[in-house]
């Protein structure tokens, strides 16, 4: 193994390239990196459940797994971030131990997040050095770091000046010059967690690239990411988590799309039987009109019509664009090309307070960053929407606030001791409630409801459910986000399916049912058209 | 060109212009007199003006300095003319206590998650309230030693001096200068100021370097009240009130983001002249109230955070996207 720095620190740089090239011919097929039987439990949670993983030297090894599934808290212990309760992690085959980012980075193992993790302030050269930067006379020797530096970038084919500040370059150069310091520093495994999600696919195809060129020499890669395509482009072998537990390690060659998708979410394919048998309701009137409705790195141009009383079912992959689709449409993030038409007229929604105007709704999937007011009581949580509808000057006082509360705490059945007591006290189950309560209170025409299910209890699940199913019968429009695919047929009178980023199949009728669910979000080619 | 050079040009231009003007109005401020007492009469501010460059490259701020400047003045009155301790000495214990001081105060930034803007006032009523404590006059200090730097200083040709402390202020900008870009600490300190999170992935040793950057700070308050009694020979508890928010105009005005990781030691300078050539202005006019320069520094001020902030806002796509995600 080469030291941390050595590289850097001294001597005029040879091509790491060549060297790793030279290490991966010797290890053979010895595991560079390997986890043997790692636990780790938060609370009374077990995040990871005596988990196996296996890196050879000069493979891309993809991760891959649903949201919970234990993919980064693996790579955490991994990377020395946390430290597991149980089995060992072992390089070359001698037992390691990983307290902090830095020993990570000791024994040869280098991070690249998906959020570039740089100075966005400093120089390339100084992102590239930072803390090994060469110095003369205890003083950094900044002529000597910006010409190793130009060295380092020829060789991941960067033509870009070593002074110029990080910032100043698109977030794909920004994210080779980050794996080109961990490959520096670290030198023997290379993670590189999510670090297509925002690049485009010219930028990807780059990034691509530059991991074969590492691949071949030797360097042991894993690769996380969403996009099973890239997965099928890249990887050698894939590692597949779900609810912290090893599922299946295997070389992607005896893999088809449609088994990484069965085994990462659990669905038994054969099984088809759940399709929906439902008189065919006639569709309302239209309400909204999507057309060509997209956000540049975030979703791809969709058309989607929305009709009164129903519901539309988005299903795909976490990081498919589903939640971004539902951020544009309710102006959360703003939408650089498209139309919306609602009830007959074309609107222009860039902000929540658009939509809302346009008696529009959204349960966000992150309830508690993003959905409830912790410290605020229920009541006020529920009347927030409405009085923001209102206005400043049409102020609720404390008899109506509670009115309105307690109409629709009673309607939805939550169980709070108080309608005073901070929401944060309640269960995930009685805060999705409260949530739906404070948009039910705004009398709203569209609810976008993202991952209302996550986390909740049985009980509880089954009431959003039939929630969703009134509300429907009501005359609602719904688009209903979910990863749980037997949920989404229950209720869905359309199911449109997102992957990469894409709107890839839209589902009527008889293709309401997990097979063909499955298939569409694991290769569009295979769907049946819509 | 850097991005964060444009704030430093603008402070230099606007500096230029500033004295130019002033000198067609009053010849006689372009004199070697007038450019050395700008030097000594601001000394102090200066000094603690380097000290909160650091601070608020790393992304932080530091409210005790005035204070640790009015207590390190009575401490060394005190120990001189009550105690009987020789000044250098004095000197030495001051540093001492101040860089302890300002080691807690780092200390509990980072270990106890508090912002230094909360930390620092504490520090500000601990320092300020302690050098009362001491005592409630201004102690005169009278030592040959004090005579003796009186009047070390270089004449220049045309009646101006430059006095001790003032080549102690470029002295310590010097070194400052060399610390923030040349050295390892240095590049620590703008990480922290760029991304925390980033900085300590990146293997940055976020706890030391806070440490020694608010330790750094108090070191060269305490120097600043040190250099303060030799200008004025005596120490007041009361001395020096408001200073810290003077060296941070100063600071920002020499093109520092107040929100850290872009910045030079030398903008400071600028700004420190800059400053003390309003006060300069305002005394020559003779008719002006001395507050005009309060108003003047909350114009520059103003313009300052305007002006980064349209070079900052129209920052690079790359920045944007990653925040995005």
């Amino acid at each position: 193994m080469v030291p941390a720095g050595s590289t850097l620190a001294g001597t005029p740089i040879e091509s790491a390239l060549r060297r790793h090239g030279q290490e991966g011919r010797l290890d053979g097929d010895r595991l560079a990196l390997e986890a043997r039987g790692i636990t780790k439990v938060f609370g009374n949670h077990v995040a990871l459940d005596a988990v196996d993983f296996g890196l050879r030297a000069g493979e891309v090894h993809a991760l891959l797994g649903e949201n919970g599934a234990g993919k980064s808290t693996l790579i955490k212990i991994l990377t020395g971030a946390y430290q597991p309760d149980g089995g060992m992690v072992l390089a070359d085959g001698v037992p390691i131990s990983l307290e902090s980012p830095q020993q990570a980075q000791a024994h040869g193992i280098g991070t690249v997040y998906q959020e570039v993790n740089l100075l966005p302030n400093r120089s390339v050269a100084e992102n590239l050095f930072l803390g090994h930067q060469p110095t003369r006379f205890g003083l950094i020797d900044r002529r000597r770091m910006e010409r190793d530096s130009r060295a380092i970038l020829a060789r991941y084919g960067l033509g870009i000046d070593p002074s110029s500040e990080l910032g100043a370059h698109s977030v794909a150069v920004q994210q080779i010059v980050a794996i080109a310091r961990a490959v520096e520093l670290s030198g023997k495994v290379l993670i590189l967690d999510e670090p297509t999600a925002s690049l485009d696919r010219n930028e990807v195809e780059r990034l691509f690239e530059i991991i074969a060129g590492l691949k071949s020499s030797g360097l042991a890669i894993v690769f996380i990411t969403h996009f099973l395509d890239q997965v099928f482009a890249i990887a050698d072998r894939a590692t597949i988590l779900r609810n912290g537990r090893l599922i299946e390690t295997r070389a992607l060659d005896d893999l088809t799309r449609t088994d990484v998708v069965r085994l990462m979410l659990g669905k038994d394919v054969a099984f088809s039987g759940a399709t929906k048998l439902e008189e065919s309701r006639p569709l309302g009137e239209v309400l909204a009109e999507f057309r060509g409705y997209g956000r540049k790195r975030s979703v791809h141009p969709f058309d989607l019509t929305v009709h009164k009383g129903e519901v539309i079912g988005v299903a795909g992959l976490l990081g498919s664009g589903r939640t971004e689709m539902a951020r544009i449409m309710f102006g959360a993030d703003v939408a650089d090309e498209g139309t919306v038409t609602v009830a007959g007229a074309a609107v222009a929604i860039t902000r929540p307070t658009d939509a809302i105007a346009r008696g529009f709704g959204f349960c966000p999937e992150d309830r508690k960053a993003e959905g409830i007011f912790g410290e605020l009581s229920v009541r006020e949580n529920i009347v927030i929407a409405l009085q923001g509808k209102l206005g400043w000057f049409s102020a609720l006082n404390r008899d109506e606030q509670l009115e309105i509360a307690g109409k629709f705490g009673e309607a939805m059945d939550i169980r709070a001791a108080s309608l005073d007591m901070p929401v944060k006290l309640l269960s995930g189950g009685n805060q999705q409630k409260v949530i739906l309560s404070r948009w039910l209170a705004t009398d709203p025409a569209f609810l976008i409801l993202d991952e209302p299910t996550r986390g909740i209890d049985v009980g509880a699940h089954a009431e959003i459910v039939r929630t969703i199913n009134r509300l429907r019968d009501e005359g609602l429009a719904l688009v209903v986000i979910s990863s749980e695919i037997d949920e989404v047929v229950a209720y869905s009178s359309r199911i449109v399916v997102m992957r990469d980023r894409e709107l890839v199949a839209e589902l009527n009728g008889e293709n309401i049912n997990p097979g063909v669910i499955v298939q569409a979000i694991a290769n569009h080619r295979e769907a049946s058209p819509a | 060109m850097n991005r964060s050079l444009r704030p430093l040009l603008a402070t230099a231009v606007i500096f230029v212009l500033a004295y130019g003007l002033s000198v067609m109005q009053f010849p006689g401020l372009f004199s070697t007199r007038v450019l050395g007492n700008l030097l000594t009469d601001n000394a102090f501010l200066g000094i603690a003006a380097v000290g909160m460059t650091f601070v608020i490259l790393s992304g932080g701020i530091d409210l005790s300095v005035g204070a640790v400047i009015g207590f390190t003045g009575v401490l060394v009155a005190v120990l001189v003319s009550w105690a009987g301790f020789h000044p250098l000495v004095a000197f030495a214990i001051a540093i001492a206590v101040a860089a302890a001081f300002g080691a807690v105060m780092g200390l509990a930034i980072h270990y106890l998650q508090v912002p230094a803007f909360i930390v620092t006032l504490a520090g500000m009523f601990l320092a300020r309230g302690g050098a009362s404590v001491i005592t409630q006059d201004s102690v005169p200090i009278r030592h040959e030693f004090y005579d003796l730097i009186s009047d070390l200083m270089i004449r220049l040709p045309g009646g101006g001096r430059l006095s001790f402390i003032g080549l102690t202020m470029i002295a310590v900008f010097i070194v400052g200068a060399i610390i923030a870009h040349r050295t390892r600490f240095g590049s620590y300190v703008y990480a922290l100021g760029g991304n925390a999170v980033s900085a300590s992935l990146m293997g940055v040793p976020v706890a030391r370097t806070t440490v020694a950057i608010y330790m750094l700070s108090s070191v060269l308050a305490s120097l600043s009240g040190i250099v303060f009694s030799l200008y004025t020979s005596a120490g007041y508890p009361l001395a020096a009130v408001g200073v810290e928010l003077d060296a941070i105009s100063a600071v920002v005005i020499g093109g520092t983001l107040l929100t850290g990781g872009y910045g030079f030691v030398l903008g400071t300078f600028i700004g420190v002249m800059l400053l003390g050539l309003v006060q300069t202005y305002i005394i020559f006019d003779g008719t002006l109230s001395s507050w005009w320069t309060k108003i003047v520094i909350g114009v520059l001020l103003f313009l300052f955070i305007v002006l980064q902030r349209l070079i900052f806002a129209a920052s690079a796509p790359g920045e944007k996207a990653a925040k995005k995600a």
